[in-house]
């Protein structure tokens, strides 16, 4: 069953099993508290514009990283407000796709995630398991998220 | 090959001094990474930028096949708007004047 869906009368449905909403409402708070950190893991969420020059680069940081910042904070919010709807808005889907992506950047980035990482069977006694079952899961969903916004552009 | 001018033409010289600098585009790079998903890549770049599907996905192909590609070019402060906009979306956008 397709966890989201187009719905041309209510514009996106949502369905959620509760330990998925349960899962979905805790994360954007946990993602927040490592955001008020230096955590390396961070990295992707803020990229280098100018990764040759250090000095356009800071300058370019001290003007854009604030409201790059609020960007992804605001979208964190929208998964927490609306992690129990039955329905999206397309403005809240583009928050749950933005949300996704934060959390699979900084996921991703701690788990030093390849291109061949899933083409091999998790293994249960890996210490990352828990984690890479995780990533994989917000992955699947960022999927349909994009599937269902891609079908209405 | 050459041409030969019969009469004298007036020709368009820059004036002295002019900083070419100024008419060298900026270029918009995406760069690949192994986290963002292929759809979401060719999904952002259609809506940040109004690509058809088909220029999208053929973009975001080269990201994934030649580790980077030029989404967008111009004056640099539209590039860096550009860049700005793709990080608000995770992409790893970086620019440089081509």
């Amino acid at each position: 069953m397709r966890r989201i869906e187009r719905d041309r009368n209510v514009g996106y449905r949502l369905r959620l099993p509760p330990e998925e909403r349960e899962l979905l409402r805790s994360l954007p708070g946990q993602l927040r508290q490592v955001m008020e950190t230096d955590d390396p893991s961070l990295r992707r969420l803020f990229p280098p514009a100018y990764p040759e020059d250090d000095k356009a680069d800071d300058e370019f940081r001290r003007l854009m990283r604030e409201e790059l910042l609020e960007g992804k904070l605001a979208a964190l919010r929208v998964v927490e407000e609306t992690a129990d709807a039955d329905h999206l808005t397309a403005e809240q889907l583009e928050g749950w796709l933005g949300a996704l992506e934060s959390l699979r950047l900084y996921l991703g980035t701690q788990l030093d995630i390849t291109e061949t990482t899933y083409e091999e069977e998790l293994d249960p006694d890996d210490p990352n398991a828990p984690a890479l079952a995780l990533y994989g899961y917000l992955s699947w969903l960022q999927e349909e998220a994009v599937a269902a916004l891609s079908a209405s552009l | 090959m050459s041409q030969t001018i019969e009469a004298p033409i007036e020709v368009g010289l820059p004036d002295a001094g002019e900083e070419f600098d100024h008419d060298r585009p900026w270029v918009v790079l995406v760069w690949n990474d192994p986290i963002n998903l292929m759809s979401y890549v060719t999904l952002i770049l259609r809506k940040l930028f109004g690509y058809s599907e088909a220029e999208a996905t053929r973009m975001m192909l080269q990201v994934h096949n030649d580790g980077k590609a030029v989404v967008s070019s111009g004056e640099k402060e539209k590039a860096e708007f550009d860049v700005a906009r793709l990080h608000a979306h995770g992409l790893w956008a970086t620019l440089r004047q081509d």
